[in-house]
């Protein structure tokens, strides 16, 4: 079933503040095996003009998706989980995220769209600092796959 | 923000480094965990065959994250990163076969984009087992 084309512009409420951990930063960089001292080493990311260290590109991703959670799970909008992809990702950064950032994120449905049978679904995840400035815009576009398709 | 790279020194076309990452079993749980996505196509072959894959996937963001490093390596400053974007086109199978995956990432300078800003478009190619596994896949760098 087609979802509703009226979600779209839908903003849902900022999440509770997320707070950036350097742990949890080395962490995410060990992980994907990035040895870059502007991970780990405040001194190295002072060097490059950084208050302390910041977080790989796409670390924010774990809270910007955490977040569309409200999106997908909206009863209203009844997305079918269950055969959702991630289709694109994109992000527009107007400063790394860093260690001690407690970062909020305001939800939006930008688009809905019906193709061959799959719904795709295209949210916005505006992030914000404590001081309400901004961070990064993760744009996530997932696609619940046709219930045909399914074998 | 200190790029290490001038924006004066490259061109359309300047190719970075390539790099290539091997993937296996033990790193997608290992970013399982640091990234808190758990899902079980991602470690469990069981699951992911029920689902229809052919065999355990990487998770895409994974591949994202790694197709970065030939960017932030080049560009010294991860920071000199301000915007970047994939399409997950198709997946990563990692085998569990002691071996795993190898995801293969080039890049190449597509456009200057704007002298004063000096920044320019990247556009990466990431590649595993002879397939595209991203496509779009580009940045915009802000270079010295």
């Amino acid at each position: 079933m087609a979802l509703d084309q009226s979600f779209v512009g839908r903003t849902y409420p900022p999440t509770d503040p997320y707070e950036v951990g350097r742990e949890k930063i080395r962490e995410f960089a060990e992980a994907i095996g990035d040895s870059n001292p502007a991970y780990t080493d405040t001194e190295a990311a002072k060097a490059l003009g950084h208050p302390d260290v910041i977080a790989p590109p796409t670390f924010v991703f774990a809270i910007t998706f955490k977040a569309a959670g409200q999106v997908i799970e909206d009863p209203q909008l009844g997305l079918d989980y269950s055969r959702v992809v991630h289709g694109d990702q994109k992000f527009a950064y107007t400063r790394p995220v860093r260690s001690g950032d407690r970062l909020t994120v305001t939800s939006t449905i930008e688009a809905v769209k019906s193709m061959a049978g799959n719904d795709i679904l295209d949210i916005r995840g505006e992030v914000h600092d404590e001081a309400g400035e901004h961070v990064v815009t993760a744009h996530t576009k997932l696609v619940a796959r046709a219930a045909s398709e399914e074998g | 923000m200190a790029a290490k790279i001038s924006y004066d020194d490259v061109e359309v076309g300047t190719e970075l480094p390539a790099q290539s990452f091997p993937v296996s079993r033990a790193t997608l749980v290992r970013y399982a965990g640091a990234s808190g996505d758990f899902n079980p196509i991602h470690w469990n072959e069981k699951f992911a065959k029920e689902v229809g894959l052919p065999d355990v996937i990487a998770h895409g963001m994974f591949t994202m994250a790694e197709a970065a490093r030939v960017v932030t390596d080049w560009a010294g400053d991860p920071a000199a990163v301000t915007e970047y974007g994939v399409r997950f086109t198709k997946p990563v199978v990692v085998p569990n076969d002691g071996t795993g995956a190898l995801i293969e990432v080039s890049g190449k300078v597509a456009a200057k984009l704007d002298d004063d800003a000096r920044t320019v478009r990247v556009d990466l190619t990431a590649m595993s087992a002879g397939q595209k596994v991203l496509g779009m896949s580009r940045a915009v760098v802000r270079l010295a």
